[in-house]
């Protein structure tokens, strides 16, 4: 008996539409409206500069440590905007773009991030989960809520994202292999963006590829120029059409770059080379983004200050919330309170009351320097 | 009314609420087309189908999160771990998202979910087959930890577990599952989650059991009575968690002294908790130090020993002896 190749041979595409340099592909270029293009752009640019301002607000200690998204947007929005209202999104911890497209307002991100048990919120029609903290444990779930939908022959397509990281997480594997047997209609997103805090993709796995994990789970992947919204938008525009058609799963992964810190507690320069983080900040999605939409003339004057007096607005309502009520941590712990919880309530609410009335133990500002936060950074 | 074990009792349960509620579905590995390893969803998938019996593949975190992700939908899935020492694999799913996300979310998601988990001891299997791990569910917010003691009180608690709106965690004994054969109503029973049973009126003594450690418990009680004239009560806890605190505290406030007794190991077990609760409620009424009888805090021993480390009759009476003399 001879050796002899399995048919089907494998094929991985890599999709790219607008690179870089401005060049467009325009036999792939999608059909989009300019207005869509418009707030596509928005999106990004809302994105962008709600990142720069939470950076100040984390560095003057406003709020806690958080994800920064700056060089993603274009995974973000090229892939999020493929969604309907009914459509499920389901994040991990690094969407504020993905975020504030499906309607989280500006402060429910912010007091999350100020450690108010309030901003996880999502809203009462909104097909969102909140922020997954446990790499790759949301992934899962995305997988539960498709076979849910498809279970009750509702019309939804679930997306889930995640990083490069996620990718060595056995809930990513678990959460592809239940899809692929299932046939469920959900979208693993991988942004994959180089590093897993300070450990690079060459580390994290030895594939050529992240995409070519779903062939092993049957299913399709795909990996695009995730600084390239065009691509982004295509791709994951064939996914959610393909998952919606009852065509099953899809793993798109989108390659791109964190420009800024995994999160604001550590520092990249010690572990990375501002070569490569020059090198990408050529490819800034924004920059090729900006003269697509340039050239068509499609760009609005003084959409900057527009947007910054968005987030200045929801910083003022951010700030003018009330005190963290410290008995509001015994809500939602169950549906119906048990004798032992109401007890302990009672035990705080004397405590508050012992303190002469005390409508909260915090101050404000909340955060400490973070582990591994250069203490003069914090004090500057 | 049939005579039913627990097995049949538990597998009646989900036949009754699959029929009465579409939204409940059974995943787990070998529940479909198997039937489980232990039969308990017997027939099951023959009568609702693959789709809402699902024989998923082997992975319990996915297990686990997927039933997350229907029970965020609105579905009510009941999942089967094959055996509780396998679920460290995803206690991460359980404690990280199965508990909070209610609290996440701040009350608009909730996760109405059962994990049936077969523990303990009793049926002379190999290592991760014979362990007591509720300790692990009972301390974590946000979860229900319950272990029935028989047929009856068991498919009673299973219809709770379904309906509840929060995730629960369901021990069945495996020493139990093919044991004594109780009276079963034909009519759907429920019982409420978070309340213990006085399963024996006594006067001098408590004894604090649950699961198959009330059969041990009612057997040593049964001893006392005839050989030392000693009237044990016995409070089955049913819920581990929350605990039914009012009823332990009322109990010992009768009888001025407790034993404890449980599979788990001893350390940061249940019974700590136990015995915390009663010294905090009943302190001025104990006559004795209370005393716990309990697997001891060894990983694990196998089968072979398995009877020198489940806590039985002979331990429990002189622990209620010693307790008795102090």
């Amino acid at each position: 008996m001879p050796r002899t190749p399995l048919e089907p041979r494998f094929q991985v595409d890599y999709l790219s539409i607008l690179d870089a340099d401005g060049n467009l592909d325009e036999s792939l270029e999608p059909d989009i409206p300019p207005d869509d293009l418009r707030r596509m752009y928005r999106g990004m640019l809302l994105g962008r500069r709600l990142d720069e301002r939470m950076l100040r607000l984390q560095r003057q200690g406003r709020i806690g440590t958080f994800a920064p998204i700056k060089g993603q947007e274009a995974s973000q929005i090229g892939s999020v905007v493929t969604l309907t209202k009914n459509d499920w999104m389901v994040p991990s911890f690094r969407e504020t773009a993905a975020m504030l497209w499906r309607g989280w307002p500006i402060e429910s991100l912010l007091s999350f991030f100020a450690g108010y048990l309030e901003g996880g919120q999502p809203g009462p029609d909104q097909h969102d989960l909140p922020i997954t903290i446990p790499v790759a444990t949301q992934l899962p779930h995305a997988v539960g809520l498709a076979y849910a939908a498809q279970y009750r022959d509702d019309d939804v397509v679930v997306l889930g994202y995640f990083g490069d990281g996620a990718t060595s997480e056995g809930d990513f594997h678990e959460a592809l292999n239940f899809a692929g047997v299932w046939h469920v209609p959900v979208v693993f997103l991988c942004q994959n963006n180089q590093w897993a805090i300070s450990v690079p993709l060459k580390k994290q796995t030895h594939s050529r590829t992240i995409a070519q994990k779903a062939l092993a789970y049957g299913f399709p992947g795909i990996q695009v120029d995730g600084n390239d919204v065009l691509a982004v938008y295509a791709a994951t525009r064939e996914a959610v059409d393909r998952a919606r058609a009852g065509d099953g799963p899809t793993l798109l992964e989108c390659v791109t770059y964190r420009l800024a810190m995994h999160t604001t507690a550590d520092d990249p320069t010690k572990y990375r080379s501002e070569e490569e983080v020059r090198e990408w900040e050529r490819k800034d999605p924004m920059t090729r983004f900006g003269a697509y939409l340039k050239q068509k003339n499609i760009l609005v004057e003084g959409l900057e200050r527009e947007v910054d007096e968005e987030i200045a607005a929801a910083i003022r309502r951010f700030e003018a919330m009330p005190p963290p009520d410290p008995l509001r941590m015994f809500e939602h712990v169950y549906a119906e309170r048990s004798a032992g919880l109401a007890e302990q309530r009672e035990e705080l609410a004397r405590c508050l009351e012992n303190r002469g009335g005390a409508s909260t133990l915090e101050e404000r500002p909340t955060s400490p320097p973070m582990r591994g936060q250069r203490s003069e950074r914090w004090q500057s | 009314m049939a005579k039913l074990n627990l097995v049949k009792a538990l597998n009646l349960a989900l036949l009754q609420e699959m029929e009465r509620d579409e939204d409940v579905v059974i995943i787990g590995e070998d529940v479909g087309v198997d039937g489980g390893v232990f039969r308990v969803t017997d027939d099951l998938h023959r009568k609702f189908g693959g789709k809402r019996v699902i024989d998923s593949p082997l992975a319990e975190a996915a297990i686990i999160g997927t039933s997350v992700g229907m029970a965020l939908y609105g579905l009510k899935p009941i999942c089967e771990i094959q055996f509780s020492g396998f679920a460290f694999q995803c206690f991460h799913q359980i404690e990280n998202h199965a508990a909070r996300y209610r609290l996440r979310s701040q009350g608009r998601f909730h996760v109405p979910m059962v994990i049936r988990m077969p523990y303990g001891g009793g049926v002379r299997a190999l290592e991760h087959h014979t362990e007591s791990e509720e300790q692990f569910y009972a301390a974590i917010p946000g979860l229900k930890m319950v272990i029935p003691s028989g047929p009856r009180n068991g498919r009673a608690l299973l219809v709770s577990a379904i309906r509840d709106p929060d995730p629960v965690v369901f021990f069945e004994s495996k020493a139990l599952y093919h044991a004594a054969k109780e009276d079963v109503p034909d009519e759907i029973e429920a019982m409420p989650i978070g309340q213990a049973q006085i399963a024996r009126d006594g006067r001098d003594l408590t004894i604090v059991a649950y699961g198959a450690m009330v059969r041990v418990a009612k057997e040593a009680a049964e001893t006392l009575s005839a050989e030392d004239g000693v009237e044990a009560e016995i409070v089955d806890l049913l819920t581990v968690s929350p605990l039914d605190r009012e009823t332990l505290a009322k109990s010992v406030e009768r009888t001025g002294r407790a034993v404890i007794v449980h599979e788990a190991a001893r350390s940061f077990g249940p019974g700590a908790e136990i015995a915390a609760s009663i010294m905090e409620r009943a302190f001025l009424s104990l006559e004795a130090p209370i005393a716990r009888v309990t697997g001891y805090d060894v990983p694990f021993v196998g089968f072979a020993r398995e009877r020198a480390h489940v806590p039985d009759v002979g331990r429990v009476i002189a622990a209620a002896r010693a307790t008795l003399a102090y």
